[in-house]
């Protein structure tokens, strides 16, 4: 087997003042495959993914483990940090909107991943922008480079996002709900489109999301957190047959499209997933 | 009780002459008493607005909107209000932080002067599932659902007719989504309230609502029974494509 991208060991957040820990021993490794991060608001999803990028001012992260490649992330220094966050390892968050500067041209935002990052003239960094816009499928990247964050849809917005983060070519990307903001129509396209990006480039993808069908479909592995812990892990073709009650409580509570009208199993959560680990 | 809902030629139009801004160009459409009827499109293809205007929380607009057959502009606003009530997207936003739920769900019992509030308080709280201690609770102290019900509880509270919901769940999980959609179809088993809800989720319209409109642009393409959904049985190529995304969504493996 090859050596894993991201091998994180009993891996421990508290938050600044904070009673009891946000993420309590999570334990994982990451190759070049696409794993999804599933659980409902305040399982500590997100949190993981911020701790990985060492973006948690104020919060005490402890883990046995957490090598990123040949890095031991916990012990690099923020100028070393600063040289893997958006290089190495990037992130996309969930809305264009709130995630762009929106006083600069959307092009020059995506270009200052390459000026930062690697040595080369401010034209062969818009070069690489425009390649790279196209590559994320924007239609006339000529114009689009020039737009602010306001004059384009959030589906474009985005797909801005993908290229910035994918221009440096790293070898993980955290998608921290990439597509809750947008349309059905739009998420599919958006969706695919950063697939096909990171299947290509063989990036490894962590994909953080409370939707399953979402990581069913864009998955090779999902993990289940609740209340700070991985309850199950599991192939995302075999979601269906998850074994823990509160995978499979999440799956039953889900509307489906000709599922008839019966009530929705609703969750009744025990206190002993709160301990049990997976 | 239940009432209909009839929309004639709903439009709103911003500034005069040629510059002229048609933001909603003409909706109608009648929802039957008792019917679940849902709206369904794109952001900003005028969902929301529809609801503030039926409500009159927009009242800029042009055409009729009859509830039961009366317009809602002729309606006193004291009629209006125990006739309508709205439920918005944001549990978050739309609940007061420094108020109790207590205050919350009093204030309409005192506007609209009506007596044994401690009683309707009370019942309404029960209604939404929630204890009854939890009358002494500020927002702060609810998590998202618990907010949601509380904001359910304040629509009850006066007993109106037609509730019309603004993406009642899209903030919530979908354990959490679950509770709320089952409480709402109980409370409509129970009382045979109108609904009229936006979301943009197919598989909530499918489980909620008897048909739907799917809108683009401030126009409604296609009503649609709700049978349409897993077969496809839209014509206009905008609705098509979205209940062709939605079900790819649920079912590409």
């Amino acid at each position: 087997m090859e050596k894993p991208i991201l091998e994180v060991d009993n891996l421990r957040i508290r938050y600044g003042g904070a009673s009891t820990e946000a993420v309590r021993g999570v334990t994982f490794t990451l190759g070049r495959e696409r794993l999804g991060i599933v659980g409902e608001s305040g399982s500590g999803k997100s949190t993981v993914g911020r701790a990985l990028l060492r973006l948690l001012p104020g919060a005490t992260i402890t883990a046995d483990t957490l090598r990123f490649g040949d890095r031991e992330l916990l012990t690099l220094s923020e100028r070393e940090m600063l040289k893997v966050r958006g290089r190495h390892m990037s992130m996309i968050l969930q809305d264009p909107k709130f995630s762009l500067n929106p006083i600069r041209r959307v092009g020059d935002q995506v270009a200052e991943t390459y000026l930062r990052h690697f040595r080369c003239s401010k034209t062969e960094a818009r070069d690489k922008a425009l390649a790279m816009l196209e590559a994320v499928k924007i239609r006339d990247p000529k114009r689009v480079y020039q737009q602010y964050p306001h004059e384009i849809s959030g589906g474009m917005g985005q797909r801005v996002m993908i290229a910035m983060m994918l221009l440096a070519d790293p070898d993980l990307v955290i998608a921290d709900e990439p597509t809750s903001a947008l349309d059905v129509t739009v998420r599919l396209q958006v969706l695919n489109i950063l697939d096909g990006l990171v299947r290509d480039r063989g990036i490894g993808l962590i994909m953080i999301s409370h939707d399953l069908n979402l990581v069913r479909n864009f998955c090779d592995r999902v993990l289940i957190m609740y209340a700070g812990r991985v309850v199950e892990t599991l192939a995302a073709r075999d979601l269906d047959r998850a074994e823990h009650p509160y995978t499979r409580g999440l799956l039953a509570a889900q509307p489906k499209i000709g599922g008839g009208r019966a009530p929705l199993a609703v969750l009744d959560r025990q206190p002993e997933w709160l301990e049990e680990k997976a | 009780m239940s009432v209909s809902v009839e929309t004639r030629d709903v439009s709103i139009t911003f500034g005069a002459g040629p510059a002229a801004v048609r933001v909603l160009p003409g909706v109608s459409f009648s929802v039957s008493p008792g019917e679940c009827f849902g709206l369904v499109g794109e952001s900003g293809s005028g969902k929301s607005t529809v609801l503030r205007c039926i409500s009159m929380l927009t009242d800029i607009w042009t055409g009729d909107i009859l509830i039961d057959g009366k317009s809602v502009r002729a309606m006193p606003l004291i009629e209006r209000c125990r006739m309508v009530q709205m439920v918005f997207q944001d549990p978050y936003g739309s609940l007061h932080p420094r108020q109790s739920v207590r205050t919350v769900l009093n204030e309409p019992l005192a506007i609209h002067k009506l007596g044994n509030r401690e009683e309707r308080m009370r019942k309404a709280i029960t209604d939404v599932g929630l204890p009854l201690s939890f009358l002494d609770r500020f927002p702060h102290q609810l998590s998202g659902g618990q907010r949601q019900r509380v904001a359910i509880a304040r629509a009850l509270i006066l007993e109106p007719s037609l509730l019309l919901l603004d993406e009642p769940t899209s903030a919530l999980d979908v354990s959490v989504q679950a509770e709320i959609l089952n409480l709402l179809q109980r409370l409509r088993e129970e009382r045979g309230f109108t609904y009229i809800m936006v979301t943009h989720d197919l598989a909530v319209v499918d489980h909620m609502c008897d048909r739907f409109a799917v809108m683009l642009h401030g126009e409604i393409t296609e009503v649609l029974p709700r049978d349409a959904i897993p077969a496809n049985g839209a014509t206009h190529p905008y609705a098509r494509e979205l209940i062709g995304a939605s079900l790819e969504y649920e079912n590409a493996h």
